[in-house]
């Protein structure tokens, strides 16, 4: 609609755009003039300034042309010479209209080994199914690239009833003298992917079971369940070795995952009888990368194994406790192995059951007075876990070895969200702020 | 990111090594703004001499991401300023500010109860105590006299920073004239109300967050409207969808606006993000799921690019939870991971004190100090170089043994104590009876955890002779 304006008023808006030139025009009376934009005026000017200002903008082009100024061309080489968008205390009549788009990362050209564990009949194997992790050509869940494969859970089975948090015991107190029973809890009741049984009974100062010993109940685990088994050691550095050399022969063809390879045993040993019986070696360093790339090369260079047959873990910190370290050590081993880095482009496996050794996770109450409230362990252990989880799952973390029922719900609930395998739901969040009431 | 490097900066400040600023060269300055190690305004002959020269450098050093400020006064928190994707390239600064929220229909003392509650929640860590950051006032009455006079409440009680929540100007506007001189965050304008929002907040110059849930171009779009009016204190809330594929989109919204922000310079977008994982509470029913869920989405969001969120749970489990991650990804990755190795004194040890034992790792040294200290036990504490790794993992891996904490301990002159006995954590049992061997010394095993110390020192400590 036509609008009167007062040249006065006209001036001073001028004045605030810096069109200096502009201020010795002199004009006299008032002037009506049509609401038309010249040619030319570009769109991008006119929603720079606000519409509205556009507007009086354009009249006044037109006025000052009409009295042989050539105030146009001040007008535009402004705009170009700037780029800046001039501030007007004006509400705008009408949204500016703008699309958002981004682009996608150019650098992430490598893929990350995808890797199998378990074997089915067809295989030589007796499991029902295996399960394949890795394979990323970006970081979890991005939109640059779809993740192939989905995480999976681990939970722990121990060859001995141990020592475990409360709030973790409750669930297993039935099953711990038997690793065969615990295992089947853990996948029937729990939604296991996959068992970790820990021959923990192997370590001299504990009973110093035989390697012989030890590897019966591997293979009573392998008979109770028929998902793939991770095995796994006491931490004895002298032992383990051994215990894992006829664990993983009496498993030969299973694909089991031998946990684990570090610099602190034998891990040529390790990585030859993987090698031999057709395992998965789990690579472990410390939050170290290099040291992580040194041990994965002498895995490949000093042991021939396979690129497919290895599987990192760089330590899991567990939240409160140098998570912060973990979290950024293992995105940047899982960026540099998008970005070439063969020696890093492995799936990345967490010992996410640390999350119990915080004492957030376990204690009764806090030791400090000044702490608030901690409220009950049942509550905040299951929480540590899964956050611990999901930090690193976002810093590309494929595997979790879990211990908690809650935890491993939530995080594969969450897991599978973000990875997209989880449809429906469609909250209505337009009215949270009324809707949510106490 | 932009290219920034020391010589950018360095061609731009005067190159005379004055020494003004506390720096001994001008490139140690210029590095130690790179690092935002110093401010600008430290270069006095620059301030005071050069103003293109100044004007240059505040460009070429602003963050790109908008930093903001919410409040007034000492509890005032700043969000957004951010220049990196991930950590490790610098450091993530202004860690994401946690708005707990109240709203109108709450009675009077239960609203008190609450506001107390989220002013004085404090969980000690690393030598001082997280805390939460404001309190977000919902409007649930839609009565603009309601809200008025629970926003003049809580502002008389508390002077924590505040967002007011409404989708309705006329209750915003309510809200504003009572909380005006508090500099709150105003949540929020929407594709119905921006006129008035805007209005609203050109008026008190507060800074204002744009509302479009899972459309980006709107976003954008109210973004680009708001800074053409002169409006630059935005913050940016894409949705927070709290379940399903819709929480898969929330997730990419995030990572594609940071990323067009910080990776591809687009101004336009580079404003702090905000996230409501209180959103949780409309999906689950009980109270734990909904609080776990909570925690869950702002775990997310603090990972990844939120720069402020609006919680509704107050449970102690998720509190603990959200405060600890925030910490984890705001720490700055620079801050070395070891203190210094060798024997401490904490308190006023004398002859009749015990000698604990502990690794370099700064985590576990100061959370063994705090434990210790803050119950008053005089010691002394051995701490074992041990590459800076914990006492569980550090015995794993072979850097916590006999032999290394016999070498600490070599330094220590035990012929001033009146025992010779020393307490091991009960995470490093297993060393126990070598470093007996190795030293001669009596080896107690402790507990596992540090705070169990005062209980484990009634039972144990003196030891008998």
């Amino acid at each position: 609609m036509p609008q009167e304006i007062d040249i006065n008023e006209l001036r001073e808006l001028l004045k605030k755009l810096k069109v200096e030139a502009l201020e010795n025009v002199e004009i006299e009376g008032d002037v009506e003039v049509e609401l038309e934009f010249p040619a030319g005026v570009s769109n991008s000017f006119s929603y720079a300034i606000g519409q509205e200002l556009a507007q009086i903008a354009a009249h006044l082009l037109n006025i000052s042309q009409f009295l042989g100024y050539p105030a146009w061309s001040l007008a535009e080489r402004k705009e170009l010479e700037e780029g800046q968008i001039p501030v007007a205390q004006q509400i705008p009549a009408t949204l500016v209209e703008e699309e958002f788009s981004v682009g996608h990362i150019t650098e992430w050209k490598n893929k990350i080994v995808e890797v199998t564990l378990g074997a089915t009949s067809s295989d030589g194997g007796t499991r029902k199914h295996t399960i394949t992790i890795g394979g990323e050509t970006a970081l979890p869940y991005y939109f640059d690239a779809p993740m192939p494969n989905p995480n999976r859970v681990t939970l722990d089975v121990f060859d001995m009833p141990i020592q475990l948090a409360k709030t973790v015991r409750v669930n297993y107190e039935d099953v711990m003298h038997d690793p065969g029973e615990w295992a089947k809890k853990a996948v029937k009741e729990f939604g296991a992917d996959m068992i970790t049984i820990h021959l923990i009974s192997t370590d001299p100062s504990i009973k110093d079971t035989s390697p012989a010993e030890a590897s019966k109940t591997v293979e009573e685990v392998l008979q109770a369940v028929d998902v793939p088994i991770v095995i796994g050691g006491s931490g004895n550095p002298q032992k383990d070795p051994d215990v894992l050399e006829k664990a993983a022969e009496v498993a030969e063809g299973e694909r089991c995952l031998l946990a684990s390879a570090s610099f602190n045993l034998d891990y040529v040993k390790i990585g030859e009888v993987a090698k031999k019986y057709n395992h998965v070696v789990l690579a472990w360093t410390q939050i170290d990368l290099n040291s992580q790339k040194e041990l994965n090369r002498k895995l490949m260079k000093q042991c021939g194994l396979e690129r497919d047959q290895i599987i990192i873990d760089p330590t899991t910190a567990a939240l409160g406790y140098g998570l912060d370290y973990a979290y950024t050590n293992m995105e940047r081993i899982r960026i540099a192995g998008l970005m070439g880095d063969d020696e890093l482009s492995f799936p990345i496996s967490s010992g996410t059951t640390n999350a119990w050794g915080a004492r957030e996770a376990w204690m009764v109450s806090s030791p400090l007075e000044d702490d608030s409230d901690w409220g009950p362990r049942e509550f905040r252990g299951p929480l540590w876990e899964i956050i611990t989880g999901l930090t690193l799952a976002l810093a590309g973390c494929d595997l979790f070895m879990m211990m908690h029922p809650t935890s491993v719900q939530v995080l594969k609930e969450l897991t599978n969200t973000l990875f997209g395998s989880v449809k429906g739901n469609d909250t209505e969040i337009s009215d949270w702020i009324t809707r949510l009431v106490s | 990111m932009k290219v920034k490097s020391p010589l950018e900066v360095y061609q731009l400040l005067p190159k005379t090594n004055c020494g003004e600023c506390g720096e001994p060269t001008c490139m140690a300055f210029a590095s130690k703004l790179i690092n935002r190690d110093a401010k600008l305004e430290d270069c006095i002959p620059l301030v005071k001499e050069d103003e293109e020269g100044y004007n240059k450098l505040a460009e070429l050093l602003a963050p790109e991401v908008k930093e903001i400020t919410i409040g007034v006064g000492e509890r005032a928190v700043k969000i957004g300023g951010d220049d990196v994707l991930y950590r490790h390239q610098l450091t993530f600064f202004n860690p994401t500010a946690l708005f707990y929220d109240v709203w109108d229909t709450m009675d009077m003392d239960e609203l008190k109860e609450r506001v107390s509650e989220i002013e004085n929640f404090r969980k000690f860590y690393v030598g001082e105590f997280l805390t939460l950051d404001g309190i977000a006032i919902r409007s649930v009455s839609g009565d603009p006299e309601k809200f008025k006079e629970t926003v003049k409440e809580v502002v008389e009680i508390t002077d924590l920073p505040l967002v007011l929540c409404s989708f309705d100007p006329s209750v915003l506007k309510a809200g504003m004239e009572v909380a005006s001189d508090r500099n709150p965050l105003i949540y929020g304008a929407n594709k119905e109300n921006w006129k008035e929002v805007l209005e609203l907040v050109m008026k008190y110059d507060v800074p204002v967050t744009l509302c479009s849930f899972g459309d980006l171009n709107l976003l954008k779009s109210m973004a680009i409207t708001f800074r053409g009016a002169g409006v630059e204190k935005l913050v940016l809330d894409p949705g927070t969808f709290p379940s399903g594929e819709k929480l898969r989109e929330t997730f990419h919204n995030f990572l594609k606006l940071r990323r067009g922000a910080i990776l591809e310079g687009q101004k336009e977008i580079a404003y702090p993000l905000m996230g409501v994982p209180a959103t949780a509470w409309l999906v689950y029913e009980d109270e734990l799921s909904a609080s776990y869920w909570e925690a869950v989405l702002a775990s997310l969001m603090i990972v990844k690019y939120g720069d402020i969120l609006i919680l509704h749970g107050t449970q102690p489990h998720s509190l603990l939870a959200e405060v600890h991650i925030r910490e984890t990804i705001y720490t700055d990755p620079r801050t070395p991971v070891q203190v210094e190795a060798g024997i401490r004194e904490i308190g006023e040890p004398d002859e009749n004190s015990p000698v604990f034992v502990t690794t370099n790792f700064a985590l576990t040294y100061y959370t063994v100090e705090s434990d210790l200290s803050s119950n008053g036990i005089d010691c002394y504490l051995a701490v074992v170089n041990t590459d800076g790794i914990g006492v569980e993992a550090a015995v794993a891996g072979g850097q916590l043994t006999a032999q290394k904490i016999k070498e600490t301990l070599d330094e220590f002159d035990f012929s001033k104590l009146s025992h010779r006995t020393v307490v091991i954590p009960g995470l490093a049992a297993r060393v126990q009876g070598e470093l007996e061997d190795l030293t001669g010394l009596k080896v107690f095993v402790g507990p596992q955890d540090s705070g169990r110390i005062p209980g484990w020192m009634e039972k144990n400590w003196p030891p008998e002779k």
